[in-house]
């Protein structure tokens, strides 16, 4: 096995440590470019809500909130997951570590499903922008703003759990393959940086575009 | 990474991780709980903080950035610095206005 994690070892690094490194600083600063690719859009997202509290109040009523909170703890259960994941690949239990892998995938099939559940019948209520749009009188224009923001930042997100999942499925494919060492685990490591990532934007997302102005009624 | 088997307890690698992962729980609880109260401007600051801990607690355990070298907390830190000049220079203009 060690002349297989050997084998890991790309010429241009002194050893499998500072390959590692490398690997997860790589991520690291791609999630960099990450934050401000979507932070241009809560960025947008604060500047409309600041003008126009009170249709973004209403028209945040209108997205399910128990769906919102469902997806929320599918993805928290499966950052679980990843970091079991991640450390059934360090210590060398190549069963654990493809089950943890699967389960991720499933609870990423899991939020996506419920994501489209909830775009489905936004869709049949009339929650699209655009010419079939039915709202309220007072806040049909801004509401559509609102509602803009929704479907392009859930479904930037939705797009970034689709390539997770991909990825995922390739780091099954891996580990059963037996490609995947404790000496040499840095794809598990790093796609679980992108995956946590994902997990994240998600956290941010939940409470400001399902939970504003709950209270009011 | 520090994470020489030998040297780790057995079990308090993953043990943390069901901690942080019961903490998230509760913490979505509360961030989902909270909005059912009228606390003014108050409800973003708690969604916000809330969130914020949350993606703490994530990038300093799930993510590794405790045991991770010191240029990881730099390129996340210098992620946040960048994201705080887009902010605050944008809302210096629309919010004042």
């Amino acid at each position: 096995m060690s002349s297989h994690a050997h084998g890991a070892l790309a010429h241009q690094f002194d050893d499998l440590d500072q390959q590692r490194e490398v690997a997860s600083l790589g991520m690291w600063i791609f999630l960099a470019t990450e934050v401000l690719f979507f932070g241009g859009l809560f960025l947008v997202y604060s500047v409309y809500r600041s003008w126009y509290p009170q249709a973004f109040a209403a028209a945040s009523h209108e997205l399910i909130v128990w769906a919102g909170t469902l997806n929320t703890v599918v993805l928290i259960t499966s950052s679980l997951t990843v970091v079991l994941a991640v450390h059934a690949a360090q210590s060398g239990r190549r069963r654990t570590l493809v089950v943890m892998l699967l389960a991720t995938i499933v609870l990423g099939c899991v939020f996506l499903g419920v994501k489209a559940f909830e775009y489905r019948s936004e869709y049949l209520e009339h929650h699209v922008p655009g010419m079939g749009f039915q709202f309220e009188p007072d806040y049909f224009l801004h509401a559509q703003i609102f509602f803009s923001l929704y479907f392009i930042m859930t479904g930037l997100h939705a797009v970034h759990m689709i390539i997770g999942l991909a990825i995922m499925s390739v780091m099954v494919w891996m580990s059963s393959r037996g490609d995947i060492t404790p000496e040499y685990y840095n794809p598990i490591e790093v796609s679980g940086l992108y995956w946590h990532f994902v997990d994240i934007v998600w956290i941010f997302l939940f409470p400001l575009l399902y939970l504003i102005g709950r209270h009011v009624h | 990474m520090s994470t020489d088997t030998t040297h780790a307890h057995a079990s308090s690698p993953t043990r943390v991780y069901y901690v942080i992962f019961a903490v998230l729980l509760v913490c979505t609880y509360l961030t989902w709980q909270v909005a059912y109260f009228d606390l003014g401007r108050l409800n973003t600051v708690a969604a916000l903080v809330i969130a914020g801990v949350k993606a703490s607690l994530v990038v300093w355990f799930f993510m590794h950035a405790r045991s991770g070298p010191r240029l990881t907390l730099v390129i996340a830190l210098g992620a946040l610095l960048w994201l705080a000049i887009l902010l605050a220079l944008t809302a210096g203009d629309y919010l004042t206005r």
